[in-house]
């Protein structure tokens, strides 16, 4: 294979395995399929997007050699960063709110990034503030800023949706998680290209209260790339229903990924429950092995012992 | 009457409660009703007659605007949530 021959980690990021899934699939005439994006180089989809963004600063001159990244990211895009920052030479500061498992935080550091910690009770949209903050303050910095960054969705349009495409004859349900909402609008626009009568899925975290965080509604946020009217479907997941997933993934499929992987399988088994027959793709954002610190797994009310956190 | 989950950024509006009961056969006719009730949620749920773009609601789990909208019809003892839009994509 001439994977093996890759000059650099960076080149083997993308073109995951794409693996059907027909002990998960609720009747034969549905044929479940999962892609696999832990399997990227720092195990999560993340890698696509925080390689495409670099690449698309550099080509416009925006991003010049040695200038330190700004990012708010609770971790996977903070993790694809950091290694795509150490490979080309830019140092890297990460905005996460306090709250965010250890793992991720150590994985970060090793790869030499900075951490600055926003208030664990604003969450997300607290890293999100305080970033927006520090780049303003401060313009020798550079965010790359996957919430409202345009080569977010095209790294999904050009890979995850083409490799989709080009691996199947047949799509009629995508479902992925929703975050920035890229892989849903980058690889929804690629595959509804190739096959019109597609719907794009959405499996959207339902927060706990404690990590809602916000005065007020007006303190909400929706990311620039997301554009809802392109979503057929966007399913809320609870974090319970997000473990029972994660679980089935394990047993039956021996798939072990992360907390939205089990989300999109917990949509993706709604929907394939009103479909007479189809193909419904899966994509699952990263593998398991972040979330092996957090109590869930082993917790009695698992509710609670995810209630705190944002998990995607 | 549909069953109505408050988030905690709304709840000093409707004195505290997590969870309501209101009217309404569709999730536009349920935001009135509460909104009758309960004035100030006005302007945090509506902005020139639509919904506000920073509030997503929910009917059977299924966001609304993958629905019908406020047009959609809602059943006796469905759920509609309500929760602030938040930036995911950790």
């Amino acid at each position: 294979m001439s994977r093996a021959l890759a000059l650099s980690v960076l080149d083997l990021i993308g073109s995951t395995p794409l693996v059907e899934l027909p002990r998960l699939s609720p009747k034969p005439s549905v044929r479940l399929y999962a892609k696999l994006e832990g399997q990227n180089p720092t195990g999560s989809i993340k890698d696509r997007v925080a390689k495409a963004m670099i690449e698309a600063a550099e080509t416009s001159g925006e991003l010049e050699p040695g200038r330190r990244l700004l990012e708010p990211t609770s971790g996977n895009t903070g993790i694809s960063l950091a290694l795509v920052a150490r490979l080309r030479g830019y140092p890297l500061t990460c905005v996460m709110p306090a709250n965010v498992t250890e793992e991720r935080r150590r994985l970060l550091r090793l790869y030499g990034a900075e951490i600055v910690d926003s208030p664990a009770e604003e969450g997300s949209n607290g890293a999100v503030r305080l970033a927006l903050r520090l780049a303003e303050r401060d313009p020798s910095l550079y965010m790359p800023f996957q919430y409202a960054n345009a080569a977010n969705p095209r790294a999904h349009y050009d890979g995850t949706g083409a490799e989709i495409a080009a691996a199947l004859e047949r799509v009629d349900v995508l479902v992925a998680g929703l975050g920035t909402g890229g892989t849903l609008m980058g690889a929804g626009e690629r595959l509804r290209e190739s096959f019109p009568g597609i719907a794009v899925a959405a499996a959207e975290p339902h927060p706990g209260d404690e990590v809602m965080g916000l005065r007020s509604l007006a303190d909400g946020y929706v990311p620039p790339i997301l554009d809802v009217s392109k979503l057929d479907r966007k399913l809320l997941v609870t974090n319970e229903e997000s473990v029972a997933g994660l679980r089935l993934l394990l047993e039956l499929e021996g798939i072990f990924a992360g907390v939205s992987s089990g989300a999109v399988i917990h949509a993706a088994l709604r929907v394939s429950e009103e479909l007479d027959e189809g193909v419904v793709v899966c994509v699952l954002a990263d593998g398991g092995w972040k979330y092996l610190s957090a109590e869930f797994w082993e917790s009695v009310d698992v509710g609670a012992a995810m209630e705190r956190s944002i998990w995607w | 009457m549909a069953a109505v989950r408050i988030p905690p950024t709304l709840r000093a509006e409707v004195g505290g409660l997590r969870e309501l009961e209101a009217r309404g056969e569709t999730v536009g006719a349920v935001i009135e009703d509460l909104v009758e009730r309960y004035p100030p949620l006005a302007g945090q749920l509506i902005s020139e007659g639509e919904l506000a773009s920073f509030v997503n609601v929910y009917l059977g789990g299924e966001d609304i605007r993958t629905l019908d909208g406020l047009d959609t019809p809602v059943y006796d003892g469905e759920t509609v949530i309500l929760l602030p839009a938040m930036a995911g994509g950790v």
